[in-house]
């Protein structure tokens, strides 16, 4: 339980006047400020190249201007209603770790405002003066493991024995609370602050980190963000407290025990983390007592004693439990990227609407145009490509569309969509939409031919595209050749998408032997009603009809493929017939009498000749 | 300075029409659409009648074709197998799940020129089929030449705006010259009961040597009779 979540807070302890720590937190805050500055200005480093092909996602380059900024969107995209494009963002850079801005989310009620909510839509409303907690099973009975504010004001708190609680305040109302399912609203609610910027993920039981790096100008500046943050949270009924730094450390750290809405810059960073208490640096309780036991109150404390001493005290120490590391990340010194569970995509543009709509289809050509746009500037081209809307209900509904080849052309990506966009679901409706490429190719600008004529090759990726997106994938297919006597292996059918055009070396040689010009995808059996030793049934019902053979032609032995099929399976001696009306057949014996490997042989038929 | 009037369509129809009769090869047909009906639901002379115009249209360049097929097509009468095929042909494949499918796919199909050939296959008398969807069809294969077949089993030949109309049943093979008891050269008997701009005719057809043969066959005997006295 403590190892879980490293520092148990509680709201009532947090930033009281009459904290024995203050005095050393005084001194730590008055050393660091008389230190001088070790960190100098960040320097921007030279350009990487960028690499030609990135399947999803940020390549590892571009911290000068991209397409976005270049779009000349971003100077007045604040009027609400109009397109704008979501930030890049700048990939970390080894030499510059401070330059990052980490926007840390803590939800400190979340389970207990998910249950709130949900007892609500029961029709059963909790009035605030009742105290409610939610428990957990622990070692020794069930624990608490969230509460309200009027169970809080009983004394009721988070880690307590619920039979202790229940001795303290008799008239609480103690639920079980359903862990697994706040963890997966959580990450719903991950991929809804995808709205805020491209790189959220969750951290902790009850908190998000995202990486705001060059996103706050859409939204004014960081301040407004993170009021802008605060408010749509609360619009989803949640608590939070929130705070941007430059290292998801320092972020957690101030939005658990900072300020409200604090935002922290970098040359104040060693300042501002300095007074803190030690359960700032995500520990987990035992070394918190044993750091406090140790004297070092404080995160300047800590920063005070000599490296070699803390390296040596906590050498073997894990992650949650060395002081040593935590400081090291919350001051930039040990890199910790925000870990999203997929890339953000490369190109994506959003549309903020005024108010929420049901229907995105009218703004999909706007959207589509200015994907092309800024695709075409960087020279790329998308090869799927998906709509996001965000509904105000705090969850993400998406339709994505894949393509034959890179496409930049916004009429064909719009004609995708046809038809795919009433399976969206709006919810009460949305608010926000994206449209992101999230696979891009590099894609060169070629010339067509001079009589205006489109490129034949272009021309059949769109048929294939147009014909995936109404009809599915798994639709459309091509064959892909196969060096097998067994018919049915010997063209495997491939995704159209996918599988590329067969060249002539691929294709397996021609046969000399008469084959049909259809075949079933399942041999059929049929009945015979009368056999001959040698050659196939002289007559025979296939499909509830007589068949009587006039002329055949065979047999043609296939063996079974010993490297492929099970043992005991049976050879097909295969025999090319006409019966009365004149139709030609290809049907096959399946092993031969004696052969040890079952009854009877029995007859199929397989293809249908020209 | 007085300008010719403008050619009317029938007028153009008729100036088609005699450029066509005077073609007497079968594969100099302009691209449009045809349908097909086979006699039998499972009788693979429909295709290999349809595979022969497409593949002489085709040629050697080499352009793919679209096979469309709706679900009980691929059931009763199986897909198409490429090592059967007379000449070798890059085809794309579409499983479409009805007639509706079936028919939206071939009118995209047709507005791609870089396609050789379109082939759909319709199983029954849908409602959806009916003489706009035709029209609709071989409106778009003539003004982007891409030949469009229709084979359609169990149905009835209702009213259509196919420009040509064939019935497709198999005839007994020609005999093997080197073996008496099989099948050799495939043979059709091709009723185009429905024409725009030639004769309506009965031919029976074969292939010999990658081309299709058309000859007016009618001193054959009918297949039933065939098979009783053979």
């Amino acid at each position: 339980m403590k190892i879980a979540d490293p520092a148990p807070l509680r709201a009532t302890g947090l930033r009281t006047p009459t904290d024995p720590d203050n005095l050393a937190r005084a001194i730590a805050a008055l050393r660091s400020a008389l230190q001088p500055k070790v960190r100098a200005n960040p320097v921007k480093t030279a350009r990487a190249q960028p690499d030609s092909f990135s399947p999803v996602g940020i390549p590892r380059f571009i911290l000068g201007p991209v397409w976005r900024s270049g779009s000349g969107i971003g100077q007045d995209s604040a009027r609400p209603g109009r397109l704008t494009t979501t930030a890049a963002p700048t990939p970390p850079t080894d030499r510059d770790p401070l330059t990052r801005r980490i926007t840390a989310i803590h939800l400190p009620r979340f389970a207990m405002e998910r249950w709130l909510a949900w007892a609500a839509r029961q029709g059963e409303a909790i009035p605030d003066d009742l105290p409610v907690a939610l428990a957990v099973e622990g070692p020794h009975g069930p624990v608490i493991h969230a509460t309200n504010r009027a169970a809080e004001a009983e004394g009721i708190h988070p880690g307590a024995r619920v039979v202790d609680m229940r001795a303290l305040c008799p008239n609480a109302r103690i639920t079980f609370a359903d862990v697994a399912g706040d963890k997966a609203a959580l990450a719903k609610l991950m991929l809804w602050a995808r709205r805020w910027c491209p790189w959220t993920a969750t951290d902790g039981a009850a908190g998000l980190v995202l990486d705001t790096t060059g996103s706050d100008h859409l939204f004014g500046d960081e301040p407004a963000m993170l009021r802008e943050i605060e408010g749509k949270l609360s619009s989803l009924g949640l608590t939070s407290s929130l705070a941007t730094a430059p290292t998801h450390g320092a972020a957690w750290a101030l939005s658990r025990l900072g300020a409200v809405r604090e935002v922290c810059l970098p040359d104040q960073l060693a300042a501002r983390m300095a007074p803190l208490p030690v359960r700032a640096l995500r520990l987990n309780g035992d070394t918190v007592l044993l750091l406090k036991r140790l004297g070092l109150k404080t995160v300047g404390d800590l920063a005070a004693v000599p490296r070699i001493s803390l390296a040596r005290r906590f050498s073997r120490a894990d992650l949650i439990a060395n002081p040593l590391l935590r400081l090291d990340q919350m001051m930039g010194r040990l890199a910790e990227p925000v870990s999203s569970p997929d890339d953000p995509p490369r190109f994506a543009v959003q549309a903020n609407l005024p108010e929420t709509v049901q229907d995105p289809t009218p703004h999909l050509p706007a959207l589509c145009a200015e994907l092309c746009a800024g695709l075409h500037a960087a020279g790329f081209g998308a090869r799927r490509v998906t709509v996001t809307v965000y509904r105000t209900d705090g969850e993400v509904s998406q339709v994505s569309v894949a393509t034959a080849q890179a496409t930049r052309d916004p009429s064909h990506l719009a004609k995708l969509f046809e038809g795919k966009l009433d399976k969206i679901d709006p919810g009460f409706g949305f608010d926000l939409i994206t449209l992101a490429a999230s696979v891009a190719e590099k894609q060169a600008t070629v010339q067509r031919r001079l009589d205006g004529g489109a490129d034949d090759g272009a021309e059949l990726a769109r048929l294939i595209d147009r014909l995936t997106a109404r009809l599915g994938a798994d639709a459309i297919r091509r064959p892909v050749g196969h060096e097998s006597h067994l018919p049915e292996r010997r063209e495997n059918w491939q995704t159209a998408q996918i599988a590329a055009p067969p060249t002539a070396a691929a294709t397996p040689p021609p046969l000399h032997m008469a084959r049909p010009l259809r075949l079933f995808d399942y041999p059929e059996e049929v009945r015979v009603l009368y056999a001959v030793p040698e050659g196939p049934p002289a007559q025979f019902v296939w499909r509830r009809v007589t068949h009587r053979v006039t002329r055949f032609a065979g047999p043609e032995r296939i063996a079974p493929e010993w490297w492929h099929d099970r043992p005991g399976t049976r050879l097909r001696d295969y025999y090319r017939i006409e019966e009365q009306t004149g139709r030609r057949f290809w049907i096959y014996r399946a092993g031969i009498l004696g052969d040890g490997r079952g009854e009877v042989p029995r007859w199929f038929i397989h293809g249908v000749f020209g | 300075m007085q300008c010719p009037p403008p050619i009317t369509q029938t007028r153009l129809l008729h100036q088609r029409a005699l450029r066509d009769s005077a073609m007497s090869d079968v594969q100099a047909q302009p691209a449009t659409l045809a349908e097909v009906f086979p006699e039998t639901g499972v009788d693979g002379a429909a295709t290999g009648f349809a595979l022969a115009h497409i593949g002489a249209h085709i040629g050697a360049t080499g352009k793919p074709l679209l096979w469309v097929q709706d679900r009980v097509s691929r059931r009763e009468a199986g897909r198409p197998f490429l090592a059967g095929f007379p000449v070798p042909l890059n085809v794309i494949h579409v499983q479409a799940g009805n007639a509706t499918d079936v028919l939206w796919t071939m009118e995209q199909g047709l507005g791609c020129p870089g396609l050789g050939g379109v082939i759909g296959e319709i199983w029954g008398d849908p409602a959806r089929l009916d003489f706009t969807a035709t029209k609709r069809l071989a409106l778009r294969a003539e003004a982007h030449g891409v030949p469009a077949w229709l084979i359609r089993r169990a149905a009835t030949a209702s009213l259509s705006a196919a420009r040509l109309r064939w019935r497709i049943a198999s005839l007994p093979a020609a005999a093997d010259p080197h073996d008496q008891r099989a099948p050799g050269q495939a043979m059709w008997r091709a009723d185009l009961f429905r024409a725009r701009w030639r004769q309506p005719g009965q031919w029976v057809a074969h292939h010999d040597g990658g081309a299709l043969v058309m000859e007016h066959g009618g001193d054959l005997p009918d297949s039933g009779d065939w098979a009783q006295t053979g």
